[in-house]
C-alpha cells in the first residue's frame, strides 16, 4: 500500500518536473531567438556605425567604399513607396470593402477570396517575374520607379485587403442598422460611418504592408534595378509652373535593399561596413514603421469600447 | 390617399432615388473591379509564366528538364536540368524547417499554454517585429556572422554554404510558425483544458495530448506557410549559399536555389526574348507549381484535421 502511494507520488513528481522543464525550454527558446537576432542586429549596427555620418545620406554610390553613400537609394526607396502607397491603398481598401460589405455568397466572391489567400503565399520573386513580363515588356513602362512601385503594390495588396476586412468586421452591426434606419444608402453608411471608425485599424495594416514593401529586394532585382545610380530622379515638385512633374516616374532608380545587396556581394572588406550601415538604416526604417503600427493598434484597442 | 399623392408627385419632381441608386450601382461596380484585381493578378502571373515557359519548353524537352543533372544555361554548352536547383531548394528549406518547426512549435505551446498574459503581450509583438526585418539583412547575417561562427565547428566549411543560409532562414521562419500555431491553440475552447486538468493532467500533458491534437489543423497550416516561405525565399540564399547550382543533398556545400538563380540572372543584362531570358520564367513556373502543390496539400490537411466545437 505504502509502496503504491510512493509510486504514485514519484510519478506525479516526475510529471511536474517534466512540466517545469518544458516551461523552461519554451522560455529559453523564445528568449534565445529574440536575443540572437537582437545580437545580430546590434553587431551589424556597431560594424556600420563608423559610416553612419550625415555624408552617408548625401553621397552617391562610389567605387571607393569610404566615399559611397545611400543618397540615390533612400530617395529611390521613398519615391517607390509613394507609388506603392498611391496604388495599393485605394485598390486594397476598395477590394476589402467590396469583399466584406457587398459580396454576396456566390462562386465569384469565393473565387476572389481564394485568390487573395493564394496571392499572399506566392513567393515575392514571382511578382518580379510578373512585372518583368507585364510592366516592363508588355506595357513598356521600362525599369522605372513606376514599375517598381506597382510591383510592390501588387505584392502588399493581400495584406491591405485582409486588414481592411478585419477592420470592417470589427465594427458592430448596430452602427450600420442605425444608419440605414435614418435612410442612409449603403455607400453613405460605409463612407460616413464605417470607414471613419475603422480608419485607424486600416492605417495599421497599410503601415505594416508598406514596411514589408520597403525591405523587398528580390522582385526589384528581377525587374532589373541597377545598384549604381549616381543621379537623382527629377524632383516631383518643381519651382516653375506647373509645379508638379511626373518625369520621375519613368526614371531609373535604386532602392536601399538593392544597394545593400550590392555592397554585401562585393569581395572587398571595406564595402561590408557600407552594407552594415545601409542594413542598419533599413532595419531602423522597418522596425520603426512596425513599432508605430503596433503602438497604433494598442492605442485603438484601448480607446474603443463598443 | 392624399398622403400618397403628395409622395408620388415629390418622387416625380426630384426623383432622388434613381440618381442615388445609379450612384450606388456605379460605386459597387468600381469596388468590384478593385476586388477583381486579385483574380487579374493571378491570371497575369499564370499567363506570363506559362506563355514564356511554352517557348522555353518548345526548345528544351521536359524530359531533359527533369532528368539532366546539370543546370548551366549561361555557359557555352548550355544544359537545362532543373534538378540541381531543386536539390538546392530542398536542402536550404529542409535545414530551415528542421530548425523552425520544433522551435516554433515549442514557442507556440509555451506562449499559448504556459505564459502569463502580460508576457504574451510583450513577446508576441516582439516576435512580429523580428519577422519584419528585411531578408537582405538576414542574408548579411548569414554570410558575415553565422558562416564564420559555423566554421568554428566545421573547419572545411566553404564561405558560401547552404547550412548557414538554411539556419538563418529557420530563424526567420520561427515567428511565422509560432504566431499562427499559437492562434490555433488559443482558439481551442477552455472547457477542453478544464476537462483535462480535472483529470489531474499537468499543463504539459494537457498541451501535448489535448490542445495540440485539437489545434492540429491550424498548426499544420502554419507548417505549410513556413515551408512555402522557405521555398520562396530568395535573398538569404542568393547572398549566403553561393550561386553555383550543385546537385547535392549535403548542406555543407554551396548551392543555388530556383529563386537564387532567377535573381542571379536578373542581375545581369539579359536580352529580352532569348532562351536565357526564358529560363527564369521556366524556373519561376516550377516554383509556382511547387508552392501550389504545397498549398493544395495544406488545404487538404487543414480540412482533414479540422475539428468543430
Amino acid at each position: 500500500m505504502t509502496s503504491d502511494l510512493a509510486k504514485i507520488r514519484a510519478d506525479i513528481n516526475r510529471r511536474k518536473l517534466l512540466n517545469s522543464a518544458f516551461a523552461l525550454a519554451g522560455l529559453v527558446i523564445i528568449a534565445g531567438a529574440i536575443i540572437v537576432l537582437l545580437g545580430l542586429v546590434l553587431q551589424m549596427a556597431i560594424a556600420g556605425s563608423e559610416r553612419l555620418t550625415p555624408e552617408f545620406f548625401t553621397s552617391f554610390p562610389s567605387r571607393r567604399a569610404g566615399r559611397a553613400g545611400i543618397y540615390s537609394a533612400w530617395v529611390g526607396t521613398s519615391l517607390v513607396m509613394l507609388v506603392t502607397a498611391f496604388a495599393a491603398v485605394p485598390l486594397g481598401v476598395a477590394a476589402g470593402i467590396y469583399l466584406e460589405e457587398y459580396a454576396k455568397k456566390n462562386w465569384l466572391a469565393d473565387l476572389i477570396e481564394i485568390n487573395v489567400t493564394n496571392l499572399a503565399g506566392v513567393p515575392s520573386i514571382v511578382y518580379g517575374l510578373l512585372a518583368l513580363g507585364l510592366f516592363v515588356y508588355t506595357f513598356r513602362l521600362g525599369q522605372s520607379i513606376l514599375t517598381a512601385g506597382l510591383t510592390l503594390a501588387l505584392l502588399i495588396l493581400p495584406v491591405v485587403i485582409v486588414t481592411t476586412r478585419e477592420a470592417l468586421r470589427a465594427i458592430p452591426n448596430n452602427l450600420r442598422e442605425a444608419a440605414y434606419a435614418l435612410g442612409a444608402s449603403k455607400w453613405q453608411t460605409i463612407w460616413d460611418h464605417i470607414l471613419p471608425y475603422s480608419f485607424g485599424s486600416i492605417l495599421t495594416g497599410i503601415i505594416i504592408g508598406l514596411s514589408r514593401a520597403i525591405g523587398q529586394t528580390a522582385p526589384i532585382i528581377t525587374i532589373g534595378a541597377l545598384a549604381f545610380i549616381a543621379y537623382l530622379p527629377d524632383a516631383p515638385v518643381q519651382s516653375e509652373f506647373p509645379f508638379v512633374s511626373f518625369d520621375w516616374l519613368s526614371s531609373g532608380f535604386t532602392v536601399l535593399p538593392i544597394q545593400m545587396f550590392n555592397w554585401v556581394s562585393r569581395p572587398q572588406k571595406a564595402f561590408e561596413i557600407n552594407a552594415a550601415a545601409a542594413g542598419t538604416v533599413l532595419v531602423c526604417m522597418t522596425l520603426g514603421m512596425n513599432a508605430i503600427a503596433i503602438l497604433l493598434r494598442y492605442q485603438l484597442r484601448k480607446g474603443i469600447k463598443w | 390617399m392624399a398622403q400618397n399623392t403628395v409622395k408620388l408627385t415629390r418622387k416625380k419632381q426630384y426623383s432622388p432615388n434613381v440618381a442615388r441608386q445609379i450612384r450606388e450601382k456605379i460605386i459597387e461596380a468600381i469596388l468590384f473591379l478593385a476586388a477583381f484585381s486579385a483574380v487579374a493578378t493571378t491570371i497575369g502571373i499564370l499567363y506570363i509564366l506559362i506563355s514564356e515557359s511554352t517557348i522555353f519548353f518548345s526548345q528544351v524537352s521536359l524530359i531533359d528538364f527533369f532528368t539532366d543533372t546539370r543546370w548551366t544555361p549561361l555557359f557555352q554548352n548550355p544544359r537545362y536540368g532543373i534538378m540541381p536547383l531543386l536539390s538546392g531548394t530542398l536542402v536550404t528549406s529542409g535545414v530551415a524547417l528542421i530548425v523552425a518547426i520544433p522551435l516554433g512549435t515549442i514557442a507556440a505551446i509555451y506562449l499559448s499554454e504556459f505564459a502569463t498574459s502580460q508576457l504574451r503581450e510583450i513577446v508576441k509583438p516582439a516576435l512580429e517585429l523580428l519577422a519584419a526585418i528585411p531578408t537582405v539583412v538576414y542574408g548579411y547575417f548569414a554570410l558575415l556572422y553565422v558562416t564564420p561562427w559555423l566554421q568554428g565547428f566545421f573547419p572545411d566549411l566553404p564561405g558560401f554554404n547552404m547550412l548557414s543560409a538554411g539556419l538563418v532562414m529557420g530563424l526567420m521562419i520561427i515567428p511565422f510558425i509560432s504566431s499562427i500555431s499559437e492562434d490555433a491553440m488559443r482558439a481551442v475552447p477552455v472547457s477542453l483544458r478544464e476537462g483535462s486538468y480535472a483529470m489531474g493532467a499537468t499543463k504539459l500533458q494537457t498541451a501535448l495530448k489535448v490542445v495540440f491534437p485539437a489545434a492540429i489543423s491550424g498548426i499544420s497550416s502554419s507548417y505549410i506557410l513556413g515551408t512555402s516561405r522557405a521555398v520562396g525565399e530568395t535573398m538569404i540564399v542568393a547572398i549566403a549559399a553561393g550561386l553555383k547550382p550543385t546537385l547535392t543533398l549535403n548542406p555543407l556545400e554551396q548551392g543555388a536555389t530556383i529563386t537564387a538563380y532567377i535573381a542571379q540572372v536578373s542581375l545581369g543584362d539579359l536580352p529580352h526574348g532569348t532562351l536565357e531570358y526564358q529560363t527564369i520564367f521556366a524556373a519561376g513556373l516550377t516554383l509556382v507549381v511547387m508552392t501550389l502543390i504545397l498549398n493544395i496539400f495544406g488545404y487538404y490537411l487543414a480540412k482533414k484535421f479540422r475539428e468543430r466545437y
